[in-house]
């Protein structure tokens, strides 16, 4: 099932990269800047956007996204605009692989079927919802494969062996290791136990789909000590944020690009 | 869900689903976690130590049984079906919770987890909660909305007294169900070393179920209790809702004999039309909150309301999946009852028997009396009567204060 995440992967790997994910929150700073937000992020160098669709509720996320989110959420951030900003995002980069990641509540409340729908219909090309284990996931991921969308699902540093081989199973466009015990937001450094994660899921998953890492990763050196401990792919978000928020008016857009540009080059570098 | 035999209720969940209700949607990471609890609860659960255990804590520490009393004055005055109240408020803690916070803590112990952690709204979980790590040697520290935590502070210093840790959790609302959050992402970066003890039927399975059981000792004992006294089993039993687990207790005994009426009793605040409320049977529709698919309080977006109820405790824009379902199969009746006719059943049960009821079982107590009006009078109502409401007289002067001269409004029955 070709699919611009599958081809995005299968390019870089031609050239002998790693791919850099950047995560933002639909309407974080808010609803305009987030197009300029992506933008700057994809010219710094980002393979791949995980646009985050804001959930009153979201218990696998630390402060800063909570409160990008609830910022988002009071500005007036839905689902549907989030849709909006996804069909605006497509027309201006027609290749760049573009996920949603929200929680599961979102899709059901809309209706699962004509949620994503909709979704592939704006461009997006997959989902990853925190929330929804492989056990209760059979109408998503039929629902999925009938659209052609792409079902991230997350392993976690104590699923056990048979678990991964399930989840491999159901998980498609990659897969996503969570690095540690904990929620999203930037670290300052990770334990042994992450890297060690990153070679067993490699192990399983790796013929079969490309493992991507997030939670905590904020630095270029965070993710080449992902990528030599297997990583196909660094997933930063929390730091993305962190930017956004620290950064002053004029600078922030460029602020973006140059971090963007940075971790990009750490995702290069053999 | 259709061709649903209801002589099997009693059998529910059947893999984590209370029909289509319940699940776990929870983060990966406490997937092992609640896998690792499910199979310790499966293997405890009818071990006779435990069981011994569990049971000598209830009877010798936190005092059950507990009285099933005849409301003979409530009775009198309302001048219908004799109304029974189940004396949990005489519980250890002041409320029903204890029945919970001992059986999980026991589990807890016996996993050989020794932190624990929990969620509370009002405080009472909390006080449940740090009153089981006392006594059987455990950390608690709790998490609670900083809005609860200003509005709560007696119950913040109840819980630091009895050795527990409490949090204000400034996140989202700042109330009941942010500080569910709130523990939950601890769960996650702690869930090798940590036992998360949930206060009530909601959260993912095993977590509706294990609690529905350690409450259940509620409802076998009116069974047991109205037997003895009355010779018979009761007309209709009557437990208000907010998550559910007084009511999930007191109706579950009884959920295969269906000649027993069962009445559940949601918070209906400012009344359903005005949308301050909690009534999430009533109100709301389906959804995933908290790890369990279940009817919500939610926009059209799907992003989850704050709710509104004078009793902290009914305060819950979720509800239990088990009473989702028994919604849907009609085996039970959902009510609402406003903060005003709340007030009302606080008044009458106080002056009429001289025990002040917690605003929870407030909610109960004037749907009974409605009810009673309505039965006959050989008719036996049992009252669940959940918590006592010394927390609560605060609240009720000011409110009592400030509405004077408001008029009395008619209760919403069942449908």
């Amino acid at each position: 099932m070709q699919n611009r995440i599958t081809k995005k992967f299968s390019e870089l790997a031609k050239k002998g990269e790693r791919a850099l994910i950047c995560y933002v929150v639909a309407g974080y700073p808010d609803t305009g800047t987030s197009k300029q937000v992506i933008n700057a992020l994809v010219k710094g160098g980002a393979d791949i956007i995980e646009v985050g669709i804001p959930f009153s509720d979201p218990i696998a996320d630390g402060p800063t996204i909570q409160a990008a989110s609830n910022t988002a959420l009071r500005k007036g951030m839905t689902p549907e605009k989030a849709l909006h900003l996804v069909r605006s995002v497509r027309k201006r980069h027609p290749n760049l692989p573009l996920l949603a990641m929200t929680y599961s509540n979102i899709l059901v409340r809309a209706g699962m079927e004509k949620f994503m729908s909709q979704s592939k219909q704006c461009g997006l090309d997959g989902f990853i919802l925190p929330d929804m284990p492989v056990e209760e996931a059979d109408t998503y991921l039929l629902t999925a494969s009938k659209l052609n969308l792409a079902t991230v699902f997350l392993v976690s540093p104590n699923t056990a062996d048979a678990r991964l081989h399930k989840i491999v199973a159901s998980t498609s466009g990659f897969l996503y290791v969570v690095s540690v015990y904990g929620i999203t937001g930037a670290r300052k450094s990770f334990q042994k136990y992450t890297l060690d994660t990153i070679s067993a899921v490699k192990q399983v998953a790796g013929a079969k789909v490309p493992v991507a890492v997030g939670f905590g990763i904020s630095r270029p050196a965070h993710a080449k000590s992902m990528i030599a401990a297997g990583a196909e792919a660094v997933i930063v978000g929390s730091a993305v944020i962190n930017k956004i928020s620290d950064s002053s008016g004029n600078n922030m857009l460029q602020d973006l690009q140059n971090f963007a540009q940075s971790m990009k080059k750490a995702c290069k570098s053999k | 869900m259709n061709t649903h035999d209801s002589s099997l209720l009693g059998s529910y969940p059947i893999s984590g689903k209370f029909g289509k209700y319940g699940g776990k949607y929870i983060p990966e990471t406490l997937a092992p976690a609640v896998e690792e609890l499910e199979s310790a609860y499966e293997k405890y659960k009818n071990e006779p130590d435990f069981r011994k255990e569990l049971s000598y804590y209830l009877t010798e520490y936190a005092g059950r049984p507990t009285p099933l009393y005849f409301a003979k004055n409530l009775t009198k005055h309302v001048d219908g079906a004799k109304i029974y109240l189940k004396r949990e408020d005489l519980l250890h803690g002041g409320a029903h919770k204890t029945n919970n916070t001992l059986g999980q803590a026991l589990l807890a112990r016996k996993m050989g987890k020794k932190r624990i952690i929990a969620e509370t709204g009002a405080g009472q979980h909390g006080v449940g909660t740090a009153i089981a790590c006392a006594v059987l040697g455990l950390s608690a520290e709790i998490f609670m909305g900083a809005k609860d935590y200003e509005r709560q502070k007696l119950n913040v210093f109840r819980m630091e007294l009895l050795g527990a840790k409490v949090y204000p959790v400034e996140s989202g609302s700042k109330t009941l169900k942010d500080a569910i959050n709130e523990a939950i992402r601890d769960w996650i970066a702690n869930v090798k070393t940590t036992y998360y003890l949930i206060g009530s039927v909601v959260g993912p399975h095993p977590y509706p179920m294990m609690v529905r059981d350690f409450q259940s000792v509620i409802g076998k004992e009116i069974k047991q209790q109205t037997l003895e006294i009355e010779g018979t089993m009761p007309n209709a039993v009557v437990a208000c809702v907010g998550g559910g687990s007084n009511a999930i207790g007191s109706f579950y005994p009884f959920l295969d004999n269906s000649d027993v009426v069962l009445y559940g009793v949601e918070a209906g605040g400012k009344g359903i039309k005005s949308g301050k409320h909690s009534a999430s049977l009533a109100a709301g529709s389906e959804g995933i909150l908290h790890g369990m698919f279940t009817r919500l309080l939610q926009d059209d977006c799907g992003q989850v309301i704050e709710t509104h109820s004078i009793s902290a405790g009914l305060d819950y824009p979720g509800v239990g999946p088990e009473h989702a379902m028994l919604k849907e199969l009609k085996r039970a009746r959902y009510a609402t009852c406003t903060d005003q006719e709340a007030i009302e059943g606080f008044l009458a049960l106080s002056r009429s028997e001289g025990i002040i009821p917690a605003l929870e079982p407030s909610h109960a107590i004037s749907y009974a009396m409605k009810l009673a009006e309505v039965m006959k009078k050989d008719d036996i109502i049992v009252v669940t009567l959940s918590g006592r409401g010394d927390k609560d007289v605060e609240i009720v002067r000011d409110y009592l204060n400030k509405n004077k001269n408001s008029r009395k409004k008619k209760t919403k029955h069942a449908k």
